[in-house]
């Protein structure tokens, strides 16, 4: 269990590097499901195996899925691709990544001098236990993202409409003489 | 599960959260910036997991669920202003957008 975790941590961690990294749109939205399947990993380890299907399904599935209709939608060019690469330029960020990598250090150093492990068990906490907290003191908060989700729907639908350009017979007929 | 464990996935939800921040501030096409809030609200999420297995208690994996609905909410809003920047400005470059005056 310990491996598994600490493997997935790796795996996470580089997936989500090579996702903000890349220029390409569909190479980091590959990269993004395996670092979304990698953290559903990392919840099955930590005791939450509920917790790593929704994961899968509805971060992996259902909003790259969505983000993947959109960019097939825009039809995008090369052009978009130079124009990342021209922002990405290594005299731009090498400086501050060294800068943060000597912060990062010390705050793994700090944390791996901390409290001595203690042996435990891993406890599982199921489906089961999740629903009845969901529909016993979290009530409010479900029926509140039901309110969210009707507002998203409304909002997608209201934002994502295309606007009919109405003209004129009479400018129509102008445009079409000249 | 032990304390060393623990700490290790919180720091994976730091670092995560970090990297998500990190892709927000340097790059300039808006689907990866949206892309990015999505990796911040997945460590936030894990952060969540990791602190209701800690006290072996249902309520993180509760607040996971809300966020999951609320990325679900955001994902959808926000893929419809894309396409209605792609449809004004026939680019996805942020910086196009200033005309706002924001």
């Amino acid at each position: 269990m310990e491996l598994t975790f600490y493997i997935a941590a790796a795996v996470a961690v580089l997936s989500t590097i090579m996702v903000i990294t890349r220029y390409n749109m569909i190479h980091a939205l590959l990269y993004l499901v395996v670092s979304f399947l990698a953290v559903a990993v990392v919840f099955f380890t930590l005791g939450a195996p509920f917790m790593a299907a929704l994961e899968v399904i509805i971060y992996a599935g259902a909003i790259v899925v969505l983000i993947i209709f959109v960019i097939m939608m825009l039809n995008l060019t090369q052009e978009d691709v130079q124009r990342e690469k021209e922002w990405l330029k290594p005299s731009v960020w090498v400086g501050p990544t060294i800068l943060s990598a000597v912060l990062l250090a010390e705050l793994v150093y700090i944390v791996a001098a901390g409290t001595p492990p203690q042996a435990e068990a891993v406890v599982a906490i199921d489906a089961r236990l999740v629903g009845l907290s969901l529909f016993g003191p979290y009530i409010l908060g479900v029926q509140l993202s039901g309110i969210l989700l009707t507002a998203g729907i409304v909002g997608a639908y209201h934002l994502g409409r295309q606007k009919k350009k109405v003209i004129h017979r009479f400018l129509q007929e102008r445009s079409a003489a000249a | 599960m032990n304390a060393s464990t623990m700490e290790a996935a919180l720091l994976l939800a730091g670092v995560l959260f970090m990297l998500g921040l990190i892709s927000v501030l340097i790059r300039r096409n808006v689907i990866f910036m949206l892309i990015s809030v999505e990796i911040m609200l997945n460590a936030a999420g894990l952060a969540f997991i990791v602190a209701g297995s800690k006290w072996v208690q249902p309520d993180g994996q509760v607040m996971f669920i809300f966020i999951l609905t609320m990325a679900a909410a955001e994902v959808s809003v926000g893929l419809a202003l894309i396409l209605q920047i792609y449809h004004q400005l026939k680019t996805l470059d942020s910086d196009a957008a200033n005309f706002m005056k924001g």
